[in-house]
């Protein structure tokens, strides 16, 4: 195990993640596909504050950030989802195109 | 060695799992996919040795992935495969993008120079001159309760705004609608009739 191999997992997990952001269609999909990202950025601060900086618990702390942000993003997500489904019958990001520029 | 085969195993498991997720064609299906990916992820963690936050990613991706189960029966896009349908847009932008994606940061990972390892002797040494155990849990919470006291206050803060914001948005018909904004309204104006004494 080296820093180095917990990286491309990380990175494996965020491109995975960022995959299902671009491609799915319905907006609890992406919401998947976010957690996903949010994982390999938990792994890649794990993997940092072990091999870089494992006399200080900072690394520690941002992976405390990274899940309460999972936490966050999926119940927001859930709760505007079915906030958008209720008023316009819409589950699909395409559907949802009012903030299109 | 043993930890290096763990790892191995758990990392292609993770990122296996994680790409069944936008392969299944049940969302449910890719829930529990996704519960997988998390918790083959979660045991490089433990090896790391950050037990607290491995075991917490392991019982809160149980959890939510549980909940989240009830919600992706609620939206499914294909029920019980009565409505076989495309569940991607944009397929192959989207799989060219996040394989430039990979490849760059796998890039910036393998040709990084990074700095000499912390060994864990060092660790130990240095925790030691601190005053406090080698334990990482306690220097997590040693940390969180002192120097780092201000995230902590704002997770709170943020975890509680949340809470006031799913229920405000996923409530339909909350008491304000019912009895007026002043509350004054004697009878609630419901759509349908109902409940006790009406």
């Amino acid at each position: 195990m080296t820093l180095q191999l917990f990286l491309l997992l990380a990175s494996a997990l965020f491109a995975t993640g960022l995959y299902g952001l671009l491609s799915q269609q319905s907006i609890v999909m992406i919401l998947m596909g976010l957690e996903l990202a949010i994982n390999g950025i938990i792994v890649a601060a794990a993997a940092f504050w072990f091999y870089l900086s494992a006399d200080r618990p900072d690394g520690q702390v941002l992976v405390l950030l990274a899940i309460s942000a999972m936490a966050v993003e999926m119940a927001m997500g859930f709760a505007i989802t079915t906030a958008i489904f209720r008023a316009r019958d819409v589950d699909m990001a395409d559907s949802a195109s009012d903030l299109v520029g | 060695m043993l930890e290096g085969v763990i790892f191995g195993i758990c990392a292609l498991g993770a990122v296996v799992a994680g790409i069944t997720v936008f392969r299944v064609d049940s969302m449910a299906r890719a829930t529990f996919a996704l519960l997988a990916s998390f918790l083959f992820a979660a045991v490089p963690i433990l090896l790391l040795g950050l037990s607290y936050l491995g075991i917490l990613v392991v019982l809160m991706m149980v959890m939510e992935m549980l909940i989240m189960a009830v919600f992706m029966v609620m939206y499914m896009m294909n029920p019980a495969g009565l409505m076989p349908m495309k569940m991607v847009h944009n397929n192959k932008a989207s799989i060219g993008i996040a394989v430039a994606v990979f490849v760059m940061l796998a890039a910036g990972v393998l040709l990084t120079p990074w700095p000499a390892a912390v060994t864990a002797a060092k660790t130990a040494a240095a925790t030691t001159a601190m005053g406090t155990d080698a334990d990482p849990t306690l220097a997590l919470g040693m940390d969180l309760m002192g120097p780092h006291m201000l995230v902590m206050i704002v997770i709170g803060m943020v975890l509680f705004a949340t809470m006031v914001a799913v229920v405000v948005l996923a409530t339909d018909r909350g008491r304000y609608e019912r009895f007026g904004d002043d509350l004054r309204r004697r009878s609630p104006d419901d759509p349908v009739r109902g409940g006790l004494g009406r």
